[in-house]
């Protein structure tokens, strides 16, 4: 799935990384828990977390995700956004609820680890 | 085996906002060097979750990485309280971090089983009142 198609999907905002719109991801993790996301290695994924501290975009570098979506309308400090250009990150923010945005993004094809196939991929 | 290049980090333990940081530059270092994505991945969440965990607990340490042909070493040491049980400090799940730092995003009991889960080899040395050390080795294929 396209980083565009995710940010029209969950009517995001994004804070940093508008060059990379047309970027794919192929997996999607949701959790306010760093270390859950850390257990898990996905390829190219997105994380949809409510959490806001510098740690959050360390650990989605550390995974080698490409897009943070900050959902229930947080919004990342200076510092996160400073982080994210460093390492070419896409921000995005919603108001959307984590499970409301994770479940617009599964019943979309982006199925956790799996990939479904995309029209015109 | 030839020669090993070596990174050292002091892990500031005063601000859990900067702690990662090492992390960061071992995985921009390791890039550099041209290694295995899947290695590097490795390498910099291991180091990552034991970084945090030395701010968490110990108040910070010192990280050195040594990068061989055939495998990559992480060295964590701390002058922190120890770790009184590790055979329980390795469940998945335990965790003696305070609430603050679960509403930071750890502190769920997953640092030491992630560390061990993405190396090769993990040993813990630990007195109480002393410090800990821990060693982990990610293994390069030839």
């Amino acid at each position: 799935m396209k980083i565009c198609t995710i940010r029209e999907l969950l009517d995001a905002r994004i804070i940093t990384g508008e060059e990379q719109m047309g970027a794919h991801v192929y997996s999607a993790c949701g959790s306010d828990m760093m270390s859950d996301v850390l257990a898990y290695v996905k390829d190219q994924a997105v994380l949809l977390t409510g959490l806001v501290n510098a740690q959050v975009v360390r650990t989605a570098e550390m995974m080698d995700m490409h897009c943070i979506v900050f959902v229930r309308s947080k919004e990342p400090t200076p510092e996160m956004i400073r982080l994210a250009e460093e390492s070419s990150m896409v921000l995005l923010a919603t108001d959307k609820r984590m499970y409301e945005a994770c479940g617009i993004l599964y019943s979309n094809g982006l199925v956790g680890n799996k990939v479904k196939k995309e029209p015109g991929i | 085996m030839s020669d090993v290049l070596s990174f050292r980090f002091n892990v500031d333990g005063e601000d859990f906002t900067s702690a990662g940081q090492a992390s960061v530059q071992v995985k921009k270092d390791l890039r550099r060097l041209g290694l295995d994505p899947e290695i590097i991945r490795r390498v910099s969440i291991a180091m990552y979750e034991g970084e945090i965990n030395m701010v968490i607990h110990a108040g910070g340490g010192q990280a050195e990485v040594q990068v061989a042909e055939d495998a990559i070493t992480i060295i964590l040491e701390d002058k922190g309280p120890g770790i009184a049980d590790i055979e329980q400090a390795m469940q998945a799940g335990f965790s003696t971090a305070p609430d603050a730092v679960r509403s930071l995003g750890f502190g769920a009991g997953m640092g030491l089983p992630n560390m061990k889960r993405y190396t090769d080899y993990m040993d813990i040395q630990s007195t109480v009142g002393v410090g800990t050390r821990v060693t982990m080795r990610v293994d390069i294929p030839q």
